[in-house]
This record gives C-alpha cells, sequence and structure tokens, in this order.
C-alpha cells in the first residue's frame, strides 16, 4: 500500500522501506532510553529474535518452504561469532556480524541445495534432523569448540565515544536494533523486486514457474540462504548479548519457537515477523509474572508459562489463522469501509 | 561379533519402538494429511495415567490398558476439537496447533508431577536372556516390546485390508470427496483414525518410558520416529516399520561402535541420505502433479 490514511508516502520502494524504518528506529530509541537494563535486555532480544523471524518467515510465508531448523543456522552463526572473538578478539564486532551472516548463508546453501528436492513434512522432518544434530557436533569438537559448555568470550562493550556510564544492555539493544532494522530494509527491498515475484510464484505453483522460465531449484535455494543468513546473524547478536554461544542455547525448542513467532505474527508479512518475536519473547515473561504472582505451588508456577504459551499458539491459530497482522489487515478493511459505498458497489482496493 | 549381536539385538528392541511412533504419524497423514507433533506429549500423558495407577499400587497390567483407552479417547477429542477447525486451512497451521499441543500437554504432566523423573515399572524382567553360556542385550521386556508393535502392527494391517470399515477409511484417506459421495462418514472415519494412532502412540510411550518418566522423557523418541517415518515415506504404514527397524539398527551400530554423542547427527545422515535418493521415502508414492 502507497499511503496510510492521511500520509504520502514516497513511491520509491527502498524511500519507503526506509522511511519506515526510520520511523521504527526513533520508537526503539525513545524506548531504550527510558527503561531498566533489564527491559533493555530483552528489547535485544526481541531485536535478533526479529530478524531471525523474519528470515523463517520469508521462508515459509513467501517461497513455500518448511524449516525446522533455523535454530541450528543461528549456532552456527554464534559460534562464529564466539570463535572470532576468541581467537581474533583485536577484530571490530560489526566484522564478526557481518562473518556470521555468511557462514548462515553457506550453511543455507548447502542445507537449502540438499533439500531443494523435498516437500512439505519430508523437508520438515530433514530441517528438524539438522536441528536435533548440529548441536551435538560441539560435544563431538570440544577441544575447538568448547563442548557442552559451549564457548565464553568477551564481546567488548559500547564504544570508548559513548562514555564509560553507558549501560552496557543499551548498547546491545541499539546493535540488535540497528542490524534488524538494516535486515527489514533489506528484506522488504527483495520482497518487492524481481527475486521476491520469483519466490512467490514458485511458491503458488511450482509448474507454473518452471514454464514461466523460472529455475525453481535455484529459486529455492536462495530463499533458504537469505533465511539462513537472517539467522545466522540473529545467532550472532545472541552470542553478543549473552558474551557465549553454547549447544545449551539452541534446543529444537527455538527452532519450533521461531515457526510458531512466525506464524502467530502473520506468514509472509515482515510487520507479522515484529508481532511474533514480540510474543515469543513477551508471552512466557507475562505468564511467569502471572505464574509467580498466584500462590500456587512451584511446579505450577514453573510449568504455568509453558501451559500459557501452548494454548496461546492453539487459540490463535483456531481463531486467527492469518496470524496477528492478518488480524490487522482484517480490521483495517472493517475501519475503511465507509457506510456511504460507492454506487458501483466496488470494495477498497486497499489489503 | 558378541557386541555385534547384542547391538543388533538392541537396535531391533529401539527401531520396534521408532516404528510404532512412526506408524502412528503415518496414520494420521494418511488420514488428516497432518504431521502430528503432539504424538509424543500425547503419549507422554497416557504413560503417566499409567503411572498414576501402578504408583498408587495397582497392576501394571490395568495401567496398561488404561493408558491404551486414554490414548484411545485423547486421540479422537483431539481430532474433533483442535484438528477439524484447521484442516481446511494452510498444512501449516496444523503444525502449529499440534506444538502448541505438545507444549501445552508437557507443561500440564510438570504442573501435576513434576519435572524431577519418577522409575516407571516394566511387566517383564529387563535382565538379558542367556543363550548357551552368554547373555545377550535382549530380555523379556524386548521381546514383548518386539511382539506388541509387531502385533499392533499385524492388527492395523488386518482392520485396513480385511474389514469394511477398514476399507471405509482408507477411501476417507485415498480420496475423500468420492468416499464421502459414496456413502463413507468422512468425519468419524478420520475421528477414528487419531483414535487407533493415538492407541498405537501410546503403546509406544509405555514400551519407550522405562525406566523413568519425565515431561521431557519422549522428546527424543518424537523426533526418531518421525525420521523413521520419514525415511519410510510418511504415505506408508510398512514403510513406517521398515523405516523404524532401519533406523534403530543403525543408531545402535553408531551409539556402540562410534559413541552415543553423535546418534542424533547419524540420524540426520541418514535421514539426508535416504531422500536424496528417494525424496519420498523409500517406500513412498510419489504424486503425480498435474499441470
Amino acid at each position: 500500500m502507497t499511503g496510510v490514511r492521511g500520509l504520502r508516502m514516497p513511491s520509491s520502494t527502498l524511500l519507503r522501506n526506509l522511511v519506515v524504518a526510520v520511523g521504527v528506529g526513533i520508537i526503539v530509541w525513545l524506548v531504550t532510553i527510558s527503561v531498566d537494563a533489564f527491559t533493555d535486555l530483552r528489547i535485544a532480544t526481541v531485536g535478533y529474535t526479529f530478524i531471525a523471524i523474519a528470515g523463517l518467515t520469508v521462508l515459509v510465508g513467501q517461497s513455500g518452504q518448511i524449516s525446522l531448523g533455523n535454530g541450528a543456522f543461528m549456532m552456527v552463526g554464534a559460534y562464529t561469532v564466539a570463535l572470532m572473538g576468541l581467537h581474533l578478539p583485536s577484530v571490530p564486532i560489526w566484522v564478526d556480524l557481518i562473518l556470521s551472516v555468511a557462514t548462515g548463508a553457506v550453511i543455507g546453501a548447502l542445507v537449502g541445495a540438499a533439500a531443494a528436492r523435498l516437500r512439505g513434512p519430508y523437508l520438515a522432518g530433514a530441517t528438524l534432523a539438522f536441528a536435533v544434530g548440529l548441536p551435538a557436533v560441539a560435544d563431538k569438537y570440544s577441544s575447538v569448540l568448547g563442548g557442552e559448555n559451549g564457548l565464553t568470550f568477551n564481546s567488548g562493550g559500547p564504544p570508548a565515544a559513548f562514555g564509560a556510564n553507558f549501560p552496557v544492555e543499551r548498547w546491545q539493544a541499539w546493535l540488535c536494533w540497528l542490524s534488524g532494522l538494516i535486515t527489514l530494509v533489506l528484506l522488504a527491498n527483495i520482497l518487492r523486486s524481481k527475486v521476491g515475484r520469483n519466490f512467490r510464484a514458485v511458491r503458488d505453483d511450482e509448474v507454473a514457474a518452471t514454464l514461466a522460465g523460472i529455475n525453481v531449484a535455484r529459486t529455492q535455494v536462495v530463499a533458504f540462504v537469505l533465511s539462513a543468513a537472517c539467522a545466522g546473524l540473529a545467532g550472532g547478536l545472541l552470542a553478543v548479548t549473552l558474551d557465549e554461544a553454547a549447544p545449551g542455547s539452541f534446543p529444537v525448542s527455538l527452532s519450533l519457537g521461531l515457526l510458531a513467532g512466525a506464524i502467530l505474527g502473520g506468514l509472509g508479512s515482515l510487520a507479522g515477523a515484529l508481532w511474533g518475536s514480540l510474543a515469543i519473547v513477551f508471552v512466557p515473561v507475562w505468564s511467569t509474572d502471572i505464574a509467580n504472582a498466584s500462590s500456587a505451588g512451584t511446579n505450577v508456577s514453573n510449568n504455568l508459562p509453558l501451559a500459557i504459551y501452548g494454548v496461546v499458539l492453539i487459540v490463535a491459530m483456531l481463531a486467527f489463522p492469518l496470524g496477528i497482522q492478518g488480524g490487522i489487515r482484517r480490521l483495517y478493511v472493517y475501519m475503511r469501509r465507509t457506510p456511504a459505498a460507492p454506487a458501483d458497489g466496488s470494495v477498497s482496493s486497499h489489503p | 561379533m558378541q557386541r555385534f549381536v547384542d547391538f543388533t539385538l538392541n537396535g531391533v528392541t529401539n527401531g520396534m519402538v521408532y516404528a510404532a511412533v512412526a506408524l502412528s504419524l503415518v496414520l494420521i497423514w494418511r488420514g488428516t494429511r497432518v504431521v502430528n507433533f503432539a504424538q509424543g506429549g500425547m503419549a507422554l500423558i497416557t504413560t503417566y495415567f499409567a503411572y498414576a495407577l501402578v504408583s498408587r499400587g495397582h497392576s501394571y497390567w490395568l495401567g496398561f490398558v488404561v493408558a491404551l483407552a486414554a490414548g484411545l479417547v485423547l486421540g479422537a477429542v483431539v481430532e474433533r476439537v483442535l484438528i477439524r477447525p484447521v484442516e481446511a486451512k494452510p498444512p501449516i497451521n496444523a503444525v502449529i496447533v499440534t506444538l502448541g499441543l505438545l507444549i501445552f500437554i508437557e507443561a500440564v504432566a510438570g504442573m501435576i508431577w513434576g519435572v524431577t523423573p519418577r522409575s516407571f515399572p516394566t511387566a517383564f524382567s529387563i535382565i538379558g536372556y542367556h543363550i548357551g553360556h552368554q547373555q545377550v542385550l535382549f530380555s523379556r521386556f524386548d521381546l514383548f516390546t518386539v511382539l506388541a508393535v509387531l502385533g499392533t502392527a499385524a492388527l492395523l494391517a488386518l482392520l485396513f485390508r480385511g474389514t469394511n470399515l477398514g476399507l471405509r477409511m482408507r477411501a476417507t484417506a485415498f480420496e475423500r470427496e468420492v468416499a464421502r459421495m459414496l456413502g463413507v462418514r468422512v468425519g468419524r472415519m478420520l475421528t477414528l483414525g487419531w483414535a487407533l494412532a493415538a492407541l498405537v502412540g501410546s503403546l509406544a510411550g509405555l514400551l519407550a518410558t522405562p525406566p523413568f518418566i519425565s515431561p521431557n522423557a519422549l522428546d527424543g523418541l518424537l523426533v526418531f520416529g518421525f525420521t523413521a517415518a520419514v525415511i519410510g515415506g510418511l504415505d506408508s504404514p510398512l514403510g513406517a516399520v521398515v523405516g523404524g527397524l532401519l533406523l534403530g539398527l543403525a543408531l545402535s551400530y553408531v551409539s556402540g561402535y562410534q559413541g552415543p554423542n553423535i546418534v542424533t547427527l547419524a540420524a540426520l545422515v541418514i535421514l539426508v541420505v535416504v531422500l536424496m535418493v528417494r525424496p519420498n521415502g523409500l517406500f513412498g508414492q510419489t504424486r503425480t502433479r498435474r499441470v
């Protein structure tokens, strides 16, 4: 859509996406300077979760391939940053992060090429096995990768220019969100470009896409690489916020949680990725608060957040199959429908 | 040589349990085209019911029967209440519903029984048989496991191939709208399919759980069962059994000769190799795509 009511947006894709990104960036900046360090850490978590979910939602929603293994790509990125931080600490953190994008992309290309022949649940099975099997590599090569305990390193704090008392969590939140907004603009542009159209063509009808001259396998691998690169970046940022990369941070439930977040938010939609990442991070937090406030025993309070999370997923899928973004779009259409409908009966063409 | 025999027998036993989970996933996939990620959770909660009875002093067999019956009921209820609404939607919604159910069930199990592992008995001794002078890694309980799963698979095959009900269920799975037009009560067939699948899953849970039960005890089983189902071909019950057996054997050899840490990696490699050669699994049917 080219306009929010009352606001004229530039018609160039890049400019429009930049405006949205800057707007979101300003909001994030305002929030991070007014909350405490712990919430800043949560905001950082939402930031890198958003990157991972954005990549996944593009893969699943726009190119029609399912991946239950993006947590494993996050692990690749995290270990890249950790290894760089341990062995080459003088390299600045942004170079490390770019490297985590690259390693994610490379592994994504390998997995994507292997998976290009697979469809539906078979692809789900293969990516699930990848998610389950990759953490075991850390054990196998424990001398280099640190085994069960992982690798601890010093990610460095805020640059000296920010002053000595600048809270480290706020710096991490800024780093995560700056990366997130860059990712957002890049992905939004890609989706509007020929690459994005190829994705959707392959998703909607592979045979028709082939007849139209699109190389289906190559398109699918590109989508895989893109989502794995995003996950790699997210993993690298995770390593920065935790100052460590360990197999325990990347269980299967992470991959499944990313998928759940993508669908909750609205599959294929970048705004949906934002709602999904907020939900994934904050539903457990709020439900933990509820559980602690109630006077039930520890068994209940420990497990109540998970129970609520499960119920949220089920209810959301039964009631809002198009996710939060789908719900918002329906609301938007409903609100734009004015009582005096046009004489020719046409409905507004905006989604 | 002794070790090889032990690993083989161990692999067969484990493989049968994976085959049971795979069989239940295949049954559900054939009927409703949904991958039931909650299968591990459903098996878990029915095993916990058995645990609740056994820990109060009742006989193991009572717990066994109750768990299977609970599985039947649970499968039917889940299909009717949770899956029916999302059947018409993109398949990925059903994936999330089953995932949500899995998380919910494990959380409820944790709330009621806590996360500490509880000991869960077996009906038969787990001491290995003696063949000649050697003791092998195969006990009465393992024999029971193998026979129970094979027996269940045979009974299901008999049901599907030899009865009218089975015919109707197969028709529903194969071509739902035509079956409906021919008078098959499609909804009931789907519910029954889920109920039977959950029954098989409960059996797998009872066989896999000993010696300890905890909310996350069956997570690995779900992954291996799913892998076995995919290797065998999601359309094929025979593939589920063969896939389970193959996976169990292969993982047992890997674990025995190379060590247990890389078992999951080995499963991944096996899966990738099988799928590269046959993208629809060993026994899966390639669906022709129409232009």
